[in-house]
Parts: C-alpha cells; structure tokens; sequence
C-alpha cells in the first residue's frame, strides 16, 4: 500500500470520527457523552503507560503520581481567584497559588509540563533500577505525591480537594489531545529513536554495547511519558470537575495499566481498542454494584463488585492470553485491507 | 520527653517493628524463591484479621482457637493463591506474574469489600491483654510485650525450619538456583507451596496481632502495612530472613520516634517508608543483607 | 606509540572479589589485521572482550585506542570512539525487523531526533532516507538485503550471526570484535566465514580481534594470535609458531598430550 493512501486512510477515518463526535454531541444523553469523555482521557493515559512499559520495558506503578500533578497545576490554573478565595478554608492559599491564572489550553499543557518536569526528577534516580524493584519505587512516588497533597493544605486544600473546577473539557478538547498525544507517540516510536526504545526493551546490554545511552533514553521514555500522563490528569480534573487526594489512589494506575496489559504491551493500536472496551465495560460494571429491579423484586447493588470482576478479569487475560488484544502487532490500513479481500474470496 | 515516655515509645517501636518484620519475612521468602513481590501477601495480612473476627462472633469460638484456625486457613490459601494465580507463570516473564499478584491483591480485596462490606468492624481483645502494668512510673500494656514475644516465637519457628529442616535445605538451594535444584530432585513445587504457607502464616499472625494493637478491621488494612512491610524487606535486603526481621524493627523505629519527636510531622507518617525505599534504592539497592546480583554479559 | 598499532591493553587485570578473571592481559593489535584471542573455556577471553567493551572495569591496568584512554569508559561511549562487537551468545533485537536492527546500530550516527521527526522537518527526512539507504547497503554488504523486512528472531542462526556483524558495522567502528562467529557452524559454512570477515575488513578499513574455538579458521585467517589460559597470556605470536609452542598444545590437551607428541 502506497504512503500516499495510508494518508488518505487517515485522514478519512479523522473526518469519520469527527463526524461521529459531531452527532454524538447533540443526540447523546449526558451519560454517554460522559463514557466518550473518558474513553480518550483512558487513551491518552494508557498510551502514555504503554509507552514506558510497552515499548521501553520500563515497569512503572507511578501513573496516578503524575495524573495527581497534571490535574492540581491545570485546576490552578483554571479557576477564578474568587473561586480560590472561597474554596482553600482551612487555610488560605499561597498568593502565587491564589492569582495564578492561565487559559485552558495553557493550563493543560502546565500540567503536562510540570508531570514531565517530576518525571525528570524522580525517573532520574529510579531509572537505574531493575523492573520491579522500579515499579514499587515509582509506585512510592505516587503515594509520597498523595501524601504531600494531604500535607500542603496552601496549595492543594489538603484532604478536601478542588471543588466546582470548570468543565472546560469537552469532547473536542479531549479528543483532540487524544489525537495529539497518539500522533507525537506514532512519530517517536516511527523514528529511530522509537527503535532504539524497543531495542533497550528487547536487550539492554546489546543496546549499550551499539552505543545507546541507555539511560537517556529511559528517562526520554519515561518524561513523555510523563508529560502525557500530566495531560490526561489535567483534562480528567476539568471532566470531573472535583479532586482530592483519595482520587489518586493506586486503583487509578492499576485501572490504566490493566487497559495496556488487555490490549498488548507494545501495541499502541491495541490500547486505543483496548481503551474503548474497557472503558465502556467498567461504566456498565456499575450496574451490578447499584440495586436493581428484577420483575417487581429489588435486588440491592453490591459494592465492590465491579472491581471484582474487573480484577479477575486482569488475571485470566494474564493466565491465558499475555500478551493481550494485539501482543506486539499493530493493526494498520494494510492488514484491514487483508481481512477484506480474504473476506471476498 | 521523660525516660518513662521514651521507654514506652522503645516498647511501641518494638511491638509496630516486629509486625512489620513478620510481613517482610513472607515478602523476603517468596522473593528470595520467585523473584516476585507477591503484592497480593498485604491481603493476607487483612483476611487473618478478619477470620478470627468471624471465629469469634459467628463461630463463637474461644481467641486461641479462633487465631489457630484463622492462621491454618489463611496460610491455604496463601498456596492456593500461588497454585492458581502464580504457578502458570513460572516461565513467563518475571513481570507477568507480578501483574498477575496486582490483580489477586485487587480481587481479594474487593471480595472483603463484597462480603464483609466497607464498614469498619470491631475487634475483641482479651481483657488480659488490657490491664496495664504500672511499675516505676512506666505504664506498659501486656500487649506491648505479648506481641514481640508471639513474633520472637514465630520467627525462631521459622529459623529452625529454614536452617535445621530438609525442607528449609530445599528453600535455600532454590533460592539459589531454582533450575539446578529441579535437577538434583528437590520436589521444588512442593517446596514453594511450603514456602506460601509459612510465609503467608506469618502474615496472618501479624494481622491478627495488628487487629489487637489498632482495633478496627476494614478490607483495606494490609495494604499500608503491606507497602511498608515490603520496604522493611527491601531495606534489610531482599532475599535474606534476618534482613527481613532487622528492616522490620528499624522500620518500626524510625516512624514511632519520628513522630514521637516530630509531632508536626505526623502527618507525613506514611511517606517515610517511601522515602526510606527510594533512599536504600538509590545508595545500596541490594539493602543491608542482600547478595548482589549481576547482569551477566 | 607507535602509529600502527590501533588497540593496546597495558598489564589489564580483572579480578571479581578475590578470584583473578584475567591477569596482567597485555596486546597490541596492528592496525588494518585479523587477530585471535583463543584459549580453553573459562580461560577469560570473553572477559577480555567486556573489559576492552567497557562492560566490566577492569581492576587494573589501561586500554588505549588509537592513542587515547578507553579504560572504564561506560560501552556506549567505547562504541562511539569506534570499537564494536558481537556476542558469543547472538544478542539481536529479536522483536524487531532486522532492517531496525541495522538501524539502532547507526542511530550513533544520527543528528536529528525523536523531536524534527515529531515535525516532519526537511532535515530528519533527508537524514532519515539516507540512513534507511546506507543500512540497507550494509544488509547488502551481509547478503541479508532480501530480508530486511523479517522480524530478527524468525532469521536461521548464521543469518543472525551475520545480521550481529551488520549490526555492528552501522556503528561506524574502526575496531571490530567478534566473540566466535564461527560457533555453530559447519565446515563449509566456517570456511564461507573466514572468506567473509577478511571480505568486510577490506571493504570497511576494519581491525579484527575474535574470540575462536575452530581452530581451522583461527590459523586460516588471524595473522596474531594471543593464547589465554587461567586468565593468564601463555603464548603469542603467528599461526605457525602458536601451533607448535608446547604450552599451548598442554593448555589445550594436558600432559598426556605432550608425551605422545
């Protein structure tokens, strides 16, 4: 297939989706608008995850650290001095934190930076670390995060959290950084420098010894990473409306990790798919943890329950298919173009 | 701070450092055989607690037996876990099975939550347990000293299955090199089930001990814990028993006299640990205990 | 030093806690020659190849290349000054096609980044097409051009053992390492080889140490050859004279050997 239709393919399916989005804004109810929302807002942050683990084999727990960061720089940033005044009421808010103020688009990418700018800092001790003994650390980072935002009461209100943060993000803001953030880790991974991530993944010591600076790249992977799991923070903040430091709780990275494990470490069009259906399939896991009404019985709704099912989903796709949705195959226009023909002959 | 005060904190210090210590011993174990952080060993620390709970009020049984029963039936299905969740995946990559222990650390968790619900539960304690010794000004409750005491006692059950027994000899040869010991017959299955066990008993222990010293049973209890545990094995260096013990205690004692000379920094109590880890991580990741291992070229 | 010589190592000792890998490991290598390393297993030559490849510092002594220090140097930057090399055990990038393979190896090469790629700037697009041409040249060189687009771990075992050389030589190095090409091979594929690694220093302006245990090519084509035995340089010299010297034929066979000959 010849570049020229791959372009052609893809801005086709753009349009298509963006039609798609277009009808979806005015005759979806609130609710699947809602499901829209954070089915590009998962995107973004198991793109972002994929891309440190996937595709560079680093084994980080440290995602909702970073979300934490995006989402308090961004919720700053947006709302309204007098909003400020009125919501920081134990004590009051540094001034600097009080008159701050940026437009959204400005805010959202604060966020990113100031995620990536952590993953800098914390990626640059950690990143010497083995696989696991990195995920429990970076997972450390993401509960002293946690800590830290209970503790600074100035910047982050303590335990009551941001209330009433405007809902800026909407579907377009969302998708569109959805589609930003998948383009920028199409490039990189395109690139040579995309090569020489999967070659650290595959060999390390091969790797050095083609001369890769092995840990600048890490922390390359791990700061882009970073950078967009800042975004998905942020933008998940203005969706929401409301944080707190309980938000960020390691449920939140477990939530992402599992869409990248289901659809293949290392495979960005299996996230994407992966991010749709699991997405969609926590929404309706809701549905058994409210009571029901079963012909005229009420059946009470089970806590708990959808994290069940949800966990022992994780296990059974670890148990008996690893390497999820895609493995490390990507699904591209050529291979859709495959099932076709087969299809006619 | 008084003599008496600090002495009271030393016995404090000693009671949340040997149940930390308990925790790390099944952390170091599993790791030492599997090279696996068996995140699901926090839930395990949980469900002890709350099956002597339900041994007491539903089964009407006695405390000693109710804590018996609860440790036997937690440390089966600390190998059932194992059988099920981890054994597929010896061949896997180190990580598939880590990720495999997230999710039955998440499921366990969530099925406390669907059947002994969120709702925090309290704990019958002994009346013996309770009455303080007061002796030179010092007030000590017995269950200060009640709790190292159980933990030295388990931990030198421990020791001498691990260094005196053909089945500690087993757990030591696999720790080594587990593809050799397959093929000098050590029944190496039966052995890592063995090691599950014991290691999870522990963790019950220290749950049940935990429930006397903070009263109150909510599904997600061990994970704090847990986390800190781990660190505590980290910290003494992963791999090794006595390591295991040495993090525990110092763990124990660094968050009791931060607080206790640092009141404003109470509030960070749950952050040390982390930054305890990334510290050790960073200067000497092989913690005080540990073997190096290297990369071979 | 003197000018020809392209590689030196001086009295290089690596011991690991007390035990004494190698001792007092001293060559030169002439520069545009084949040179050998051989030596029972376990004698430490592929510790030899570690330390010269900044995997293992050694404990004491330098190595110098073409006139400057490489001693301790991490290996990325051992690479960059211009010394490649090969496993023992073949470590390709096995999820990868083998043109990326040869790719990740001239990425040291390379001016433009992750970023002008993100942006589609003229000049990562010159830079990229020309990279793309040069290794698939390389891919020509190694008579693996036809299969660029395989993945790396689906290749048969001498293909990969020629797609690691490819590999190295994107790297651009003046120093090639190659730690037993010739394992696993049979004779005819052996004797292909020798005309092979003679092929690439020629065409590449290469120097060539490697690690042998087939001795028909280690006396075919190395015109130096160092003997290691106990981590210890037993003899050198040429083909002719290593394959008289007494010591080496004990280190190879043991006494017994010795009295029959």
């Amino acid at each position: 297939m010849r570049r020229g239709q791959i372009i052609l393919f893809n801005c086709l399916a753009m349009i298509a989706a963006g039609l798609f989005l277009w009808l979806a804004k005015d005759t979806f109810d609130g609710y699947k608008i809602q499901i829209l929302n954070l089915i590009a807002i998962n995107i973004i942050l198991a793109l972002s995850l994929n891309l440190i683990y996937g595709f560079t084999g680093l084994f980080s727990l440290g995602h909702a650290g970073f979300m934490a960061i995006g989402a308090y720089v961004c919720s700053i940033l947006i709302m309204t001095p007098d909003q400020k005044d009125m919501l920081f009421i134990l004590e009051p808010a540094y001034d600097w934190v009080q008159n701050a103020q940026a437009p959204f688009l400005a805010a959202v990418i604060a966020g990113g930076l100031a995620a990536a700018l952590a993953g800098i800092i914390v990626g640059y001790p950690l990143l010497r670390l083995g696989d696991d003994y990195l995920g429990i650390a970076t997972l450390g980072f993401a509960e002293i995060v946690r800590v830290l935002a209970n503790n600074f009461p100035r910047l982050t209100n303590g335990a009551l959290g941001f209330k009433g943060i405007p809902d800026y993000a909407n579907l377009w803001w969302n998708f569109g950084w959805c589609l930003v953030t998948l383009y920028v880790i199409v490039r990189l991974l395109q690139s040579n420098t995309g090569n020489v991530l999967k070659a650290i993944r595959d060999d390390e010591a091969a790797a050095r010894a083609m001369g890769v600076n092995v840990f600048r790249y890490k922390l390359l992977s791990f700061t882009v990473g970073a950078f967009f799991a800042g975004v998905g923070g942020a933008l998940l903040a203005s969706l929401l409306t409301t944080i707190d430091p309980k938000m960020f709780l390691f449920t939140l990275t477990f939530n992402i990790l599992m869409i990248v494990v289901a659809g293949g470490l290392g495979s960005l069009s299996g996230t994407v798919m992966a991010g749709i259906g699991i997405t969609v399939l926590l929404e309706w896991l809701r549905v058994v943890e409210n009571p029901v009404d079963l012909f005229g019985f009420e059946l009470p709704g089970v806590p708990g329950m959808r994290m069940v099912v949800f966990s022992l989903a994780l296990i059974i796709i670890i148990l008996f298919r690893r390497e999820g949705l895609m493995g490390m195959r990507e699904l591209s226009w050529q291979s859709v173009a495959r099932v076709f023909s087969r299809g006619k002959a | 701070m008084n003599s008496a005060m600090f002495i009271q904190h030393m016995l404090n210090s000693l009671t949340l450092g040997s149940l930390y210590a308990l925790v790390a011993i099944g952390y170091t174990m599993v790791y030492g055989i599997l090279r696996l952080i068996n995140f699901a060993h926090s839930e395990m620390f949980m469900l002890g607690a709350y099956f002597v709970f339900w041994g007491i009020t539903l089964g009407q049984l006695p405390w000693p037996v109710a804590m018996a029963l609860a440790i036997a039936v937690t440390a089966s299905l600390g190998v059932l876990v194992d059988q099920v969740a981890y054994r597929p995946l010896r061949d896997a990559p180190r990580i598939s099975a880590l990720i495999s222990s997230i999710g039955v650390s998440f499921f366990l968790q969530n099925v406390a939550i669907v059947f002994f619900q969120a709702i925090p539960r309290e704990v019958y304690r002994p009346q013996w347990l309770e009455d303080p010794i007061i002796t030179h000004g010092v007030r000590i409750l017995p269950l200060t000293l009640f709790v190292p005491f159980l933990s030295l006692l388990f931990m030198l059950v421990l020791l001498w299955i691990v260094y005196r027994t053909k089945a500690g000899l087993g757990m030591r040869a696999i720790s080594k090199d587990i593809e050799t010991s397959y093929l000098m017959g050590v029944p190496v299955n039966r052995i890592i089930a063995l090691t599950f066990g014991i290691g999870t008993a522990l963790a019950a222990a220290s749950g049940i001990m935990w429930a006397l010293r903070y009263p109150q049973l909510q599904p997600m209890m061990g994970t704090i814990p847990g986390f800190k545990a781990f660190i505590a094995a980290v910290f003494g260096g992963i791999g090794s028993i006595p390591g295991a013990v040495i993090g525990g205690l110092a763990l124990g004692f660094i968050e009791i006299m931060t607080v206790a000379f640092f009141p404003d920094l109470a509030g960070y109590r749950d952050a040390f640990a982390f930054v305890l880890l990334i510290m050790v991580l960073m200067f000497k990741p092989t913690g005080l205990m540990g073997e190096r291992l290297e990369d071979k070229v | 030093m003197a000018d020809d010589i392209i590689l030196a190592t001086d009295d290089v000792t690596m011991r690991f806690g007390g035990l004494a890998a190698v001792t007092d490991f001293s060559i030169a290598v002439k520069r545009g020659s084949i040179a050998g390393l051989i030596g029972p297993n376990g004698a430490g030559k592929t510790t030899c190849f570690n330390m010269i490849t900044g995997f293992y510092k050694p404990t004491e002594g330098r190595i110098l290349y073409e006139g400057r220090e490489v001693t301790g140097l991490a290996p990325h930057k051992v690479c960059k000054a211009g010394i490649a090399r090969t496993f023992q055990n073949i470590r390709l990038f096995g999820n990868e096609t083998v043109l990326e393979n040869v790719m990740i190896g001239r990425h040291l090469r390379q001016k433009t980044g992750w970023l002008q790629a993100v942006l589609f700037t003229p000049a990562y697009l010159r830079e990229d097409k020309a990279m793309r041409s040069h290794c698939l040249e390389l891919l020509d060189a190694v008579g693996l051009a036809d299969l660029a687009d395989d993945k790396a771990n689906s290749l048969a075992y001498g293909a990969q053992r020629r797609l690691e050389i490819a590999r190295a030589l994107a790297t651009d190095p003046g120093f090639l390492l190659l730690d037993e090409p010739a394992a696993g091979m049979n004779p005819h594929e052996s004797q292909d080889l020798m005309g092979f690694v003679r092929t690439i220093r020629d065409d590449f302006n290469l120097t060539i140490l490697l690690i042998e245990h087939d001795m028909k090519v280690v006396m075919g084509i190395c015109e130096h050859i160092w003997v290691l035995d106990y981590g210890v340089t037993i003899a050198q010299g040429n083909p002719e004279a290593i394959r008289r010297d007494p010591k080496v034929i004990l280190a190879y066979l043991g006494e017994e050997a010795l009295d029959h000959a």
